[in-house]
């Protein structure tokens, strides 16, 4: 699939540019299909290309010193994937792996610096596409630093369980974030932290409250 | 009866980035609707739910207390 204008239209750093403009851009960029849990790049590793997702999912993540893996997000067709990384002129901040079969869209770092020499609009663009990322990322600080999701997810779950005879409520991962007023990634990793410490059970559909006396004092510790 | 993630029809744009991202291929486009089959094959990873840009995809959890 070679690259094509009207997607490079659906892009953020390239959407209202004329046709005559996104012709010129075209040549500089470069696609690329990869299968299914191929990586695209590696944390650490220097970013030489920006890459845009054009179709299917990627997970980028991070790994710490004792290989457990971090998901910062997942990618929707669209998104650019390293753009912090390319102009910040550092090492790739993340890894990226496909996780369906999927295509991108690839531009080299002095061919982009070429596009945004000769095109400033698209420069205006990328900083109002990284402003929105910053502004993403002060959330997630504001969630990690100022508030104690694990404790209110602990709570949500002793609130909505069933107990006996008493049926309890069914929730999803987005609900429970959306009730402890935080990310669905957030609550993911808090629920994995609980399983971790052996306070709660993740079987298939079910959560498992293993010691509610725990978990209660969680929330006392964390509220 | 299997649990299996549910859908929503009406909030479902059929992008089909579920059927996408599922790896035991439970999710399958019939008569250009979404549907979930019953398989043992599904972890309940929730990673459909995580991609659905429109939430019509969901994986709900029991919650219970154990009994001792």
């Amino acid at each position: 699939m070679p690259v094509e204008t009207n997607i490079l239209l659906a892009l953020p750093y390239f959407s209202g540019l004329g046709a005559t403009e996104l012709e010129n851009i075209k040549p500089m960029l470069f696609d690329k299909s990869i299968p299914r849990g191929d990586m695209i790049f590696m944390e650490g590793e220097p970013a030489e290309t920006l890459y845009f997702l054009i179709n299917g999912i990627v997970k980028l993540f991070k790994t710490s010193a004792q290989g457990k893996e971090q998901i910062i997000s997942l990618a929707r067709p669209h998104e650019v994937l390293n753009d912090v990384s390319i102009f910040g002129n550092g090492p790739n901040a993340v890894s990226a792996q496909a996780m369906t079969p999927i295509v991108i869209y690839g531009i080299k770092k002095d061919r982009l610096e070429a596009v945004l020499t000769q095109y400033p609009q698209v420069g205006v663009r990328i900083i109002r596409a990284l402003s929105e990322r910053m502004q993403q990322l002060l959330t997630l600080i504001e969630d990690l630093s100022f508030k104690h999701v694990i404790g209110r997810v602990a709570k949500i779950l002793l609130e909505n369980a069933a107990d006996g005879d008493v049926p309890g409520h069914r929730l999803t991962q987005q609900e429970m974030a959306a009730m402890a007023g935080t990310a669905r990634e957030v609550v993911a990793r808090s629920l994995k932290t609980l399983e971790e410490r052996g306070l709660i059970r993740l079987n298939r559909h079910r959560i498992v409250v293993a010691d509610a006396d725990a978990l209660k004092e969680m929330i006392e510790l964390e509220p | 009866m299997i649990r299996m993630p549910e859908i929503d029809q009406d909030k479902c744009n059929l992008c089909a980035l579920c059927i996408a991202i599922c790896h035991c291929g439970a999710i399958v486009i019939v008569d250009n609707r979404i549907q979930v089959m019953e398989t043992e094959a599904c972890g309940w990873c929730t990673l459909c739910e995580a991609v659905c840009p429109t939430g019509a995809l969901t994986c709900p959890f029991e919650i219970t207390l154990e009994r001792r």
